[in-house]
């Protein structure tokens, strides 16, 4: 039974005159993130809210500044959160296909001191939650990775990550839906898609959702 | 049928643009939309449509367009010196042209991107509610892509108010483009700066690097150091000043991420945005730190300036 939330722990910032950042916290907390995640979607139901997206212990919040005030809507931020969210339904189950033999999977194992064979084990043994979804379009930020794989960012990041690539660092764990740019540990790859450009919503992980990876044979 | 103008010569690069597609942005997709969203509205009232149809976002040079049949157009923001029939063309002003005009730019005076609004509203590819064109993901606007030689532009024919031609914004009532002082709010990690990074960021001049597009500009000036942990990602707005561990500020623009883990010291004034949207590589900038009072005043005198089109 998560603690009771405290009105005290949420804080806001100004993100310019028709925005805000709304603070629950600063860790890597799956109780965090529901709240976020709950707070989000009772802030999106109000009238004077454009957009509210949650990140991993935070809100950013569009306003209408013609409609509301940064602090009207600070003191409506602090009685939704003091409020216990509702019973979170467990997200969508996704299970991904990896197959691991990523560039970087010799270094991570050299760095660990685990044969790769662990590591597979490992990074396949959690259920792991989609805290959200954002940077690139179908990104999924996904933890918490266990202890065993923490490594910081690579030194050098790659100019281009080939899309499908699945990677690692610090708590985290993700996979890129597009070549782009990245500076994360590449230990596998899979053929699903996180990105459809021709659904609505376009990406196949939502806040909230949880997702297994599991070996396949390239 | 709706077609009303060809594409001669498209111009360095010409996309469609609206308001964009902030609903897209819980599932990673940058919100868009046009840079000058005063210069964009404006455009749209003067030719007599709704605030958010599309415009063509023209970058550093105008395109060469003929009309396929009677239109108002209305040119705004940066001044590439637009000509009708080699004969130049106020800006800030519906403009007719008869079938067969030639609309054409003799070249850059100053600014960055200029907005040709047709009435009734450009047409584009509708993506995720918006007709936006995103290059990276080659969605929204004309297929998705930049304009090219031979293309054909339609309207979208939803008419607002009747199409007066010499309906005008005076220069009083534009956002005073010449003056690169951005009005910022301070953001929700400026305390890691410090007095001294304060000082540096709100005092010293910067200039916008080469490695400036609709994404964000990367800022070259003073070093900012910042204290504190990493973050964990959050949100991210248009506007946001984010700081990288390169202490070279980074202003984010348009299409940028929808999130990021870099400090955010400061957030332009929304009221400053068209100015930014106009800067290009080589043009210096400030910040100046205003209370979020200051940046609703600015806000409400352009809406003063842009509802007056409406009457």
């Amino acid at each position: 039974m998560p603690a009771q939330p405290s009105t005290a722990t949420v804080r806001t910032h100004p993100l310019g005159e028709a925005a805000l950042l709304a603070e629950l916290g600063t860790r890597l907390d799956t109780a965090l993130n529901t709240r976020a995640i709950a707070l989000a979607a009772a802030l999106k139901k109000r009238r004077d809210v454009r957009q509210a997206i949650a990140g991993y212990s935070t809100v950013t919040v569009h306003f209408d500044p013609d409609q509301t005030s940064h602090d009207a809507l600070t003191a409506a931020i602090r009685r939704l959160a003091s409020k216990r969210p509702p019973m979170a339904e467990p997200g969508r189950l996704h299970r991904i296909p990896v197959v691991y033999d990523g560039p970087d999977l010799e270094a991570v194992s050299a760095v660990l001191g685990l044969d790769a064979a662990k590591i597979v084990e490992i990074h396949t043994k959690p259920i792991y939650r989609v805290f959200f979804v954002g940077f690139v379009p179908g990104w999924g930020y996904l933890g918490p990775l266990p202890e065993e794989l923490e490594l910081p960012r690579r030194q050098v990041p790659r100019t281009k990550v080939a899309a499908g690539s699945v990677a690692i660092a610090g708590r985290q764990t993700g996979i890129y839906p597009l070549a782009t740019p990245g500076g994360w540990h590449l230990i596998g790859r899979t053929s699903v898609k996180l990105f459809l450009p021709d659904s609505d919503p376009p990406s196949l992980f939502r806040a909230g959702d949880r997702v297994k990876f599991f070996a396949a044979q390239g | 049928m709706n077609e009303v103008l060809r594409v001669e010569k498209p111009g360095l690069l010409t996309t469609i643009q609206d308001l964009g597609r902030p609903n897209a942005m819980p599932a990673g997709v940058p919100a868009g939309g046009a840079m000058d969203r005063f210069a964009h509205r404006a455009a749209n009232l003067l030719a007599g449509n709704d605030e958010g149809a599309a415009t063509l976002e023209c970058t550093l040079s105008g395109p060469e367009l003929v009309a396929l049949r009677p239109c108002l157009v209305a040119i705004t923001g940066a001044d590439f010196n637009p000509h009708v029939n080699g004969r130049a063309v106020p800006m800030w002003t519906g403009v007719f042209m008869s079938e067969g005009d030639v609309l054409s730019f003799a070249g850059r005076r100053w600014g960055a991107r200029s907005y040709i609004a047709a009435a009734g509203g450009i047409a584009g590819d509708r993506w995720l509610g918006s007709m936006s064109t995103n290059l990276l993901l080659t969605r929204g606007g004309m297929q998705g892509r930049r304009l090219s030689a031979g293309d054909v532009i339609s309207v979208a024919g939803l008419q607002a108010a009747p199409a007066i031609s010499g309906r005008h914004l005076a220069l009083h009532e534009l956002p005073d483009y010449a003056d690169h002082t951005l009005a910022a709010i301070g953001g929700p990690h400026v305390t890691r700066l410090g007095a001294e990074g304060r000082k540096a960021l709100f005092g010293s001049a910067f200039e916008v690097s080469r490695d400036a597009d609709r994404m964000g500009y990367r800022l070259e000036g003073p070093m900012l150091e910042l204290s504190g942990d990493e973050l964990l990602s959050f949100g991210l707005v248009f506007g946001a000043v984010q700081v990288p561990r390169s202490g070279h500020p980074i202003l984010l623009m348009a299409d940028h991420g929808t999130a990021g883990g870099y400090p955010v010291v400061a957030t332009v004034a929304g009221a400053a945005l068209p100015v930014a949207a106009q800067l290009m590589p080589g043009d210096e900038l400030t910040f100046a730190e205003v209370a979020i009072e200051a940046a609703l005043r600015m806000r409400a005198a352009q809406r003063v300036a842009l509802d007056s089109l409406k009457s």
